[in-house]
Parts: structure tokens; sequence; C-alpha cells
């Protein structure tokens, strides 16, 4: 059968089993458009090929399947160039095809020309430039199966003009030359071995739960070896949901802004269990402070996160599900059992008065100005535990992260590594793409609305019924904080404006409902008429406190030790720190 | 000491096997820059077998650990397997052009020393001469000093390509998939 290698490509990404794809159309990648008109693939026609990038993250975050965007050469290709590396930064599988000027024209500063392959190298797990079109079918299998295996991760195919007019006979690759590609393959017992023997001498063990868990679909299994070893979990910013926040060994979110419990726990344990995480900075805070005393079982499916930062004990590279389905077989006769709730029961002791005495914590009070953390509890508390929570980057973000109660996998959608402000938007109308049948909620701040919220136009116009709480602080709030903090209170730049724009007519010319909240008791009616939308896409501008600030906080660069609760909190913080140190003393003696 | 006056123990050689693709080179380049990885030389030859090509790089094991540019490196999808060549365990050699100037009193000194090291003189012109040597890296390091007492217009060295010694096994990754023993159970 001959095919144009336009055919070729939609035809691949529909044996991909691709059912939709979000981007936007022009010159070089016009071609391909064409044969769009007569395909089962869904396309959703984005505002901004950011939105496009972004909606196709958010797509893969919330189902596991790669997300897929098509964009044009030149300007189409680079304003795609942030969600490739916010992919890249937390491993979301996402397959972006850009259109590239005609070969010849290639290296002769063409109309719309862009060396794109060599602008996301960096940024890329890998990607192709195209130069025939009977190579088309090989290289999308090889681009899916390289985004979604192993770690997962962004790939670019580059399909010059030219090479999508050109004709090609179909087939569909049956094996993949791929020759310096290879997946670690089962663990060995040796390693398997010393993990569990690790595990089962531990006093104070921590399982720190990473990304990975979701992305090796091992959240059963991470359950499974909880309740087995009744060993404490932290889930970091990647792993909100991967174990539910409803477990009572749930210690929450570690990092610069987790709980006391979680981050205290972290340096005080005598093991880590790093599973599917990699010791980003954000989480160990001065990494020579960090977990001073804890053995690492570190377990990655990238052999270059072992011993990366922190030197492990016992690495193994290796799918999540397939380590922790060994450990389980492995520990089952040494782990678990009143012996082992025995030896870890003084932890549990020490673990459950610090939550007790350092919980998270705010001022609740009941005029204005709405408290942003009390927003986040009021939905939470009247959403289906399903929802799925996309979110921006900066406080609002944390709050989101620290006050949602995740108890499901995959509802939790969020812009980590990267940070990148405008994610909440694009990524939450992708999350609703792929699960119609959920609520998902965006919890976004002011600034990132007003980076990417034009593609509220494109979910009205889809019918793509995503609802957005701004917690609308006038601020550029996470760099206020840190100004404030660090700084003298030098505030530069930071001011946005709580009414410029309006947020409610915005929302309404972008054919979605506005609301706005502005006091407490508004707050909950609110979050009603919104959910009671079902039809088009719903903004509430909340309007909450423009100081408050994120605790607790380790300030960058510090030990996880000098961390900042709640200044109401601060004395029940440093006695447990007194209290700890006399027994550390105590013990050395 | 060996070339440019860097401790041996600091230098390491790996030599890269890579698929014969487009930009193959731009990548492997790319990842030292991009991870602050420091390399002292680099040379990039087709194999016998024309899908592959062969890059031999020198690596600065201080600038990262070793372990952690051979995993980086193994991450690209056009890298088909790395070995890390200890200079002990390796033979290796390099090439030197040099042009000098030399007046025909000196010539003669200059074709001296060159056949004292065993090169070659390339060229010859009424005030200069072109002059080769290959050999190993430190080999070439002395030529270096001598040829210094004279004018030396321009000098080139391709930077060392090295093979495990016979009866040394270099490590060799993958070794992720030699899987030796099937998990517990
Ligand atoms: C694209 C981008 N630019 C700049 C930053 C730096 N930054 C991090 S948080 C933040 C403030 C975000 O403001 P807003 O969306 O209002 O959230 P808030 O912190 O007020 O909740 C900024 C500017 C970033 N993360 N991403
Ligand atoms: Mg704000």
């Amino acid at each position: 059968m001959q095919l144009t290698g336009a055919q070729a490509l939609i035809k691949s990404l529909e044996m991909e089993g691709v059912e939709v794809m979000f981007g936007l159309p022009g010159g070089a990648i016009l071609p391909v458009y064409d044969p769009i008109l007569s395909s089962s693939i869904r396309h959703v026609l984005v505002r901004h090929e950011q939105g496009a990038g972004h909606m196709a993250e958010g797509y893969a975050l919330a189902t596991g399947r790669p997300g897929v965007a098509m964009v044009t050469s030149g300007p189409g290709a680079t304003n795609i160039v942030t969600p490739l590396s916010n992919a890249y930064m937390d491993s979301t599988p996402l397959v972006v095809i850009s259109g590239q000027v005609p070969t010849a024209a290639i290296g002769t500063d063409a109309f719309q020309e862009c060396d794109i392959t060599g602008v996301t190298m960096g940024i890329t797990k890998h990607n192709w430039l195209v130069k025939s079109a009977q190579d088309i079918p090989e290289v999308v299998a090889s681009a899916f199966h390289l985004a979604t295996t192993g770690r997962p991760g962004p790939v670019l195919v580059d399909v010059p003009k030219d090479v999508s007019f050109a004709q090609m006979e179909w087939y569909w690759p049956d094996h993949l030359d791929l020759a310096g590609y290879r997946l670690p393959g089962a663990p060995r017992r040796a390693d398997v071995e010393a993990a569990v023997a690790l595990m089962a001498a531990a006093e104070r063990p921590v399982v720190y739960a990473g990304g990975g868990i979701l992305k090796a679909r091992a959240a059963e299994a991470l359950r499974a070896l909880a309740d087995l070893t009744g060993f404490p979990v932290v889930t970091t910013l990647m792993a909100r949901g991967a174990f539910p926040d409803s477990h009572p060994q749930c210690l929450g979110m570690p990092g610069m802004h987790g709980n006391f419990t979680a981050v205290t726990a972290m340096q005080r344990a005598d093991l880590l269990v790093a599973l599917g995480a990699r010791f980003d900075d954000r989480v160990t805070g001065r990494v020579d402070a960090f977990a001073p005393g804890a053995k690492v079982v570190h377990v990655d499916v990238d052999a270059a996160e072992l011993h990366k930062v922190r030197r492990a004990d016992v690495a193994i590279a290796g799918d999540c599900k397939v380590v922790i389905d060994a450990l389980l077989q492995a520990a089952a006769p040494a782990l678990g059992g009143p012996d082992a709730a025995a030896r870890i029961g003084p932890w549990w002791e020490e673990l459950r008065r610090w939550q007790r005495e350092v919980p998270l914590h705010y001022e609740r009070h009941d005029g204005p100005p709405i408290k942003p953390q009390m927003v986040v509890e009021t939905l939470r508390d009247l959403s289906p535990s399903d929802t799925i929570v996309a979110s921006g980057v900066g406080q609002h973000q944390m709050w989101a992260s620290q006050y949602w109660r995740f108890d499901h996998p995959y509802t939790w959608v969020n812009s980590g590594g990267a940070g990148t402000m405008g994610f909440a938007v694009p990524a939450a109308i992708g999350a609703k793409v792929g699960r119609p049948e959920r609520t998902v909620w965006a919890i976004d701040g002011d600034g990132c609305f007003q980076m990417t919220a034009q593609e509220l136009v494109t979910a009205s116009a889809e019918r793509i019924p995503v609802k957005v709480a701004i917690l609308n602080n006038a601020y550029l709030g996470m760099v206020r904080q840190w100004q404030e903090m660090f700084y003298g209170e030098r505030y530069s730049e930071v001011y946005l404006s709580p009414d410029l724009p309006d947020y409610v007519k915005w929302a309404e010319a972008m054919g979605a409902v506005g609301l706005r909240a502005e006091s407490p008791e508004e707050v909950a009616p609110a979050i009603e008429k919104a959910n009671a939308v079902e039809d088009r896409p719903v903004v509430i501008d909340f309007r909450t406190d423009a100081f408050e600030k994120v605790f607790p906080m380790v300030p960058a660069g510090a030990s996880n030790d000098d961390i900042v609760v709640h200044p109401e909190h601060e004395e029940r913080a440093g006695a447990e720190r007194l209290a700890w140190e006399r027994l550390a003393a105590e013990q050395r003696r | 000491m060996s070339a440019n006056g860097t401790p041996v123990e600091r230098h390491h050689i790996l030599t890269v096997l890579v698929e014969n693709k487009a930009g193959v080179l731009a990548r492997v380049a790319g990842l030292f820059s991009r991870r602050g990885y420091n390399i002292f030389s680099l040379a990039v030859a087709p194999t016998v077998d024309d899908r592959f090509s062969r890059i031999t790089v020198v690596v600065d094991v201080e600038s990262a650990p070793l372990e952690q540019v051979v995993n980086q490196l193994d991450k690209l999808v056009n890298v088909v397997t790395i070995s890390e060549l200890a200079p002990a365990e390796a033979v290796e050699r390099e090439l030197l052009l040099a042009t000098v100037a030399a007046s025909p009193a000196a010539r003669s000194e200059v074709i001296e020393l060159v056949g004292v090291f065993g090169g070659e003189v390339l060229d010859v012109g009424a005030d200069r001469l072109t002059v080769m040597l290959a050999g190993p890296p430190d080999k070439l390091d002395g030529f270096e000093g001598l040829l210094a007492a004279y004018e030396v217009v321009e000098l080139q060295r391709t930077g060392r390509v090295a093979l495990p010694k016979i009866g040394v096994r270099a490590l060799t990754r993958p070794q992720l998939v030699a899987v030796d023993e099937p998990a517990a159970g």
C-alpha cells in the first residue's frame, strides 16, 4: 500500500493507539493536518503550543498513557520547548511531532526554520530528524517505545515537509533497531537479600517513595510492602497519591515545604528505602547534612540515579514494581510480625508525637481576607475523593500538596522538577480529556493563571469542563515570601494586583463561568456553584491573604535540621529537636 | 605526568561504540558539556562494521565520578557499548604533526631528533619542515618538549585512540542486562 509520509505518520499514531492529540497547524506541518480529517484520532486545537505540550503532559499524568502533541516548525516548535523540558524533568511520556522546512532548505535559514532537534537534544530522551518517508513507521514506533519504557520521558520527531509529501510503501515494524537502548532486567538475588537484611535490622526506617512508583504502576506493590513491614512512608511532591494520605503509615510530603514529621523522620532515620526517588535537592536540603545516620537502599529504573547524589548501601537498577515484588517475596519471613513491630515501635511513638506536637498549621479566622489553605481544605471536602488536582507553581502549589488528601494514584498533576508556572490550566484540560468521568480542579496562582489562561478558550470550544480555583493573592507569592524572609522585606517586582485583570470577566470572555469569593463564608457556596457547572469550564477568583507564607520551610541551601515551622509551633519544634539531641547524646554514652 | 601536564590518575579512557547516525557526536559532546564533565581529548572514527563508529574519549575523572559519566553516556540511545580502560591496561597511540621553522643549520638537528624518536619528515620547504610522530602520548609529550627549542609554527595532535591490552578484559557496559541470577523467589 502506497501512502504519503503524512498519511503514514497519522496511521502510525493510530497503530500506537493514540486517541487524542493536542496541537496547532502551520506551514511545515500542513500536509500532516490533512489526513487528520479522516482519522479516528481526536485533535484538540490549542491557542498556544505551550498549551498543547502541557495538555499532553496532563493527559499522560492522569492516564499513564503517552501524551501526543503536534506543532509546526520554527516558532511552533520552540513554543513547545518548555513542556519538553518540563516532561524531561518529571519523566513524563510525551511524544511531540514537529514540522520542519523541506530537507533541501535545512541549513539555509529558510522561513520558519529552527534546528529543533539541536535545541531539544538536552531535554528529550531522544529525538529524530526524519530523512525519508519510508522511515516514518519505524521512527514513530521507536518514539513511543522510548517515551513509555524504562524511565519514561519526552521524545520529539521532526518531519520535513517534503518527507510528509513523499510516497512510501506502508509497513508496521515488528522489531525496532535500537541497538543502544537497554532496559534493566530482574534484580539480582544478592541485592534483594541485602536490601531485606537492612530492612530487617532497621529501627528507624522510612520508605522514601518518589514519582517512579507511579511511573512503574507500583502503588499497590508499595501498599503491600508498607502493610508487611509497618514502615512509615513519605511521598514526595512527585509521588503524592502513590500511597494514600489516609493510610496510618503515611507521613505525607518531605522536602523544602514538607511537614515537620516527614522531614524530620528522614533526618533521624537509620534506613531510607528510596523507591523511584532521586534525592532531589528540594528533598535533601543541604546534601552533606541530609539523613546523616541513614543507610540507604535505592531502587531506580535509571541506573544513573544510583549513587548520583547520595551513595547507596544497596543500589538496585530496576523497575519499581518488579523490585518491590521481589522484595516482598524475599521479605516475608524476615520482615513483618510482632518482633518487627516491636523493633520499630519506639520509632512510631516518636513519629506520632511529632505529628501531634508539630502538625501543619495556619491561623484560621472568620473575616476577610480568605486564608488560602482554607480554600484548599474546603475544595477537598466538597470534592469526590478521586478528583484530579492540577496545580501551577508557587505557594498555591505547596498548599495544594499539603492540604489536599491524596488517596488515589494519578490524581495529582503537577510540575515538579522544572517548576513551570502556567502548567495548571492546560494540564488540567489534558487530564480531563483523558479522564472525562472525573472532576478536575486546577488550583492555580494569579501569576500562573495569567501565563496560560487562554487555553480556557480551547476548553470552552472543545467542551472540556475543567474547574479552576485561583488563589488570588495579588502577588508572585512564592517570590514575595523569599523577599520577605531572605531579602529584608525588599519587595522587587512581585506585586500583581487583585483585580487587574478582572478574572471573572476574563473567564466569561473565554466562554467559562466566572465566580468570585472575597470572604471565608463565600468560599463553600462558590465551590458548590462551580461543582454544579458541568457543561463548560468554571473559574473562581478567591481573594486570599497576600501575606500568608508557606510553612514549614527549609531555607534554600540549609540543612533539613533547620526547618522553619509556623511561628506558633516554633517552640514545640525546638523542644522536639532538643529532646532528640539529648536522646542521641545518651545513646552515644 | 602525561599529555599537557595532567596527572595520569585523573585520566580515564572510555571507548564508546556508537551507532553511525547523524548527530551522534553532538549528542555525546553535548552530554559532556551539559553535565559539566571535562574532556582531555576525543577521537572519532568508523569501525570495521560500518553501522558503528568508535569514540575514544579521555575524561577528567576529577570533574565527575567515572561511574556517573559512564551511566549518563549509557543512557544515550545511540550509545551501544562503553568500555573503560585504565591507562595501565590499555595500549594507546596518538599522532602529532608539527611544522617547524628551521634554518638549514637547525634543520639537520630537527631531522636527527625526529629520527631518534622514530618519526618521519613529511614535507620540506626552504625554511621550514613538517614532521610527524606516532606513539604513546607520553612519548609525544617528550618530543613536543624537545621541539620547543626550535620555532614551532604549527603543531597538531589527534587525541588518543586506545584498545585494551591483550589478556586484559575491559569493563564493558551494558552490564545492566547481564543478570547472573533471577530474583529471589
Ligand atoms: C515560568 C516561570 N517563571 C518564573 C518562575 C519563578 N516563580 C516561582 S513561583 C513564582 C510566583 C508564582 O506566582 P503565583 O502564580 O501568583 O503563585 P503564588 O506563589 O502567589 O501562589 C515565580 C515567579 C517559575 N517558576 N516559572
Ligand atoms: Mg499569587
